[in-house]
């Protein structure tokens, strides 16, 4: 792959860079020029919630040649807490205590690499929010 | 706007056809269904084919198809619109005929992904898919109709034995048809037992990876009855379309663009979803299927496993589903998935599906789609 081809979706990957609309408010991930529900190009940027919960899930048993290695994996669609929705893989967890409605946070972790010598994807991943953390916050 | 009516079918048997190459798959459609319309003159061939450049390593191949098909100087379009590229090239040969801009075209759909491994042909079917926002995390599409079919568990609270009961289903269908890549019974058990793929799909939930061409000829209905005693009218075509990546959508467990494309089907042709007497449906998995039996209207949201488990969607049942066997077990040849599901609506409705025959058929259905529903066609004939 060329790199400019990963480069120019880092904010996006590595900081959940959505954009919202001016116009209506609809937010989008991943961002877009025109927004879909009222056709405003009055789009700015917006980091999106780093935490959400699950609404649906799927394990990987069986992968595309590039993912082979990692099976089997999770997959997940999350409804972000300002009620945006993206696709992510879990991490940090195993298929058997995972369930839908269950509350995640994005996490920085590689998603793949081009061989021995090509580039590391890095990208979001979400994991279960970890019990400790949340004791600090509070 | 012409009626249009289909007046020649030609097909290959779907299947790993390791002797057959994408030119000579696609000329022996096209000679079946010529020889079937009694040749006519064409004037146009629309073709409708998925990747050609992946499979085959093969772009530019409408040049190349119609070469091979002894079709040589008309004018020749390849459409591609990822699984729904069949039903693509019907529709783009339909409006064609309707319009009058031509009075006989062939429609056609090819794959051939045998030249490539099983495990090529699973990445390649994934670039239908969002490839920086699906893709890139390792999402495929069995894994989007996995998440779908979770949820769709958990909301009506269903478990995955209506699932199992219609890969059975297709199973019995296509051991009746000579065209299907799979023509043999399973069980029960079988089906419930095998591999999981991307939980809860499990492997007898899924279409196979086949080869496989189809042609149908269309003409002005006003023209047919001089080529056949049992021209098959195009009476109601629709499209419809939904936000590319999944997780954008409003609704993630209905089919909008099937829903449109239906409404506007039915519309045109002035029937409703009860006077359909056969459907073809896109069962790329069976939780396709099921999202399809509901959003076509048939049934309830909700209420499509209750259907498959009374019975209802067999050869004798009050909704036939799917005679050839479907995706499944017919085959699913990508791209000529489309054009396979209207040639078995023909036969059908012609009265000549053999032992798969539906008893009076009169009105049958296509349902094709791209991806997981980024795009709908439905199509509606009647005899």
């Amino acid at each position: 792959m060329q790199v400019s081809k990963f480069w120019r979706e880092l904010p996006q990957r590595y900081r959940l860079e959505g954009k919202k609309c001016v116009h209506c408010g609809k937010v989008c991930f991943p961002p877009r020029d025109i927004c879909p529900s009222c056709g405003s190009d009055d789009m700015i940027k917006v980091n999106l919630p780093k935490r959400g919960k699950i609404v649906t899930y799927t394990v990987m048993y069986t992968a595309p040649a590039n993912f082979e290695i990692f099976k089997p994996y999770i997959i997940a669609l999350v409804q972000l807490e300002d009620g945006t929705h993206l696709t992510t893989q879990l991490t940090d967890c195993r298929p058997d205590n995972i369930d839908i409605g269950m509350d995640v946070e994005a996490v920085i972790r590689k998603i793949n690499e081009d061989g021995r010598d090509g580039i590391i994807y890095y990208a979001y991943k979400f994991r279960p929010v970890l019990k400790r953390a949340e004791k600090k916050l509070n | 706007m012409r009626e249009v009516a289909v007046i020649g079918v030609g097909l290959t048997k779907v299947g790993h056809l390791f002797s057959e190459s994408l030119r000579s798959l696609f000329s022996r459609a096209v000679r079946g269904a010529l020889e079937d319309a009694g040749n006519p003159k064409i004037e146009a061939l629309y073709v409708g084919n998925m990747s050609a450049g992946q499979f085959n390593n093969q772009e530019n191949i409408a040049a190349l198809l119609s070469d091979f098909a002894g079709l040589n100087g008309i004018p020749a379009t390849r459409i591609e619109e990822g699984c729904g590229s069949g039903a693509a090239a019907i529709y783009n040969g339909y409006k064609a005929v309707a319009s009058g801009v031509h009075d006989f075209v062939i429609v056609g759909g090819v794959e051939k992904m045998m030249d490539t491994t099983a495990n090529d042909a699973t990445s390649i079917i994934s670039t239908v898919t969002d490839q920086e926002y699906e893709a890139f995390l390792g999402l495929s599409l069995v894994g989007i109709n996995a998440m779908v079919m979770r949820l769709y568990m958990n909301t009506f609270g269903v478990d995955r034995e209506p699932f199992a009961k219609f890969s059975v289903q297709m199973h019995d269908n296509a051991s009746k048809n000579p065209y299907a890549q799979f023509p043999f019974k399973t069980s029960l058990d079988k089906a419930m037992n095998s591999n999981p793929v991307a939980d809860p799909i499990h492997l007898m939930d899924c279409a196979p990876l086949g080869d496989g061409a189809a042609a149908l000829v269309l003409c002005p209905k006003e023209y047919a009855k001089n080529f056949t005693s049992k021209p098959v009218e195009i009476i109601g075509a629709g499209h419809g379309m939904d936000n590319f990546i999944f997780h954008t959508r409003e609704d993630f467990l209905s089919l909008k663009a099937t829903r449109d494309a239906a409404r506007e089907a039915y519309r045109m042709a002035g029937i409703t979803p009860d006077e359909v007497d056969v459907v073809e449906l896109h069962d790329a998995f069976s939780i396709t299927a099921f999202l399809s039996i509901e959003d076509l209207g048939f049934v309830e949201k909700g209420a499509a496993g209750q259907i498959v488990d009374e019975g209802l969607i067999a050869l004798d049942g009050t909704l036939p589903v799917n005679p050839s066997g479907g995706l499944k077990a017919r085959g699913h040849p990508i791209g000529a998935t489309g054009v396979y599901q209207m040639a078995e609506i023909v036969l059908q409705l012609r009265g000549e599906a053999g032992a798969r025959q539906v008893p009076g058929a009169e009105i049958g259905l296509t349902n094709n789609i791209s991806g997981f529903g980024a795009s709908s066609y439905v199509h509606i004939l009647r005899v």
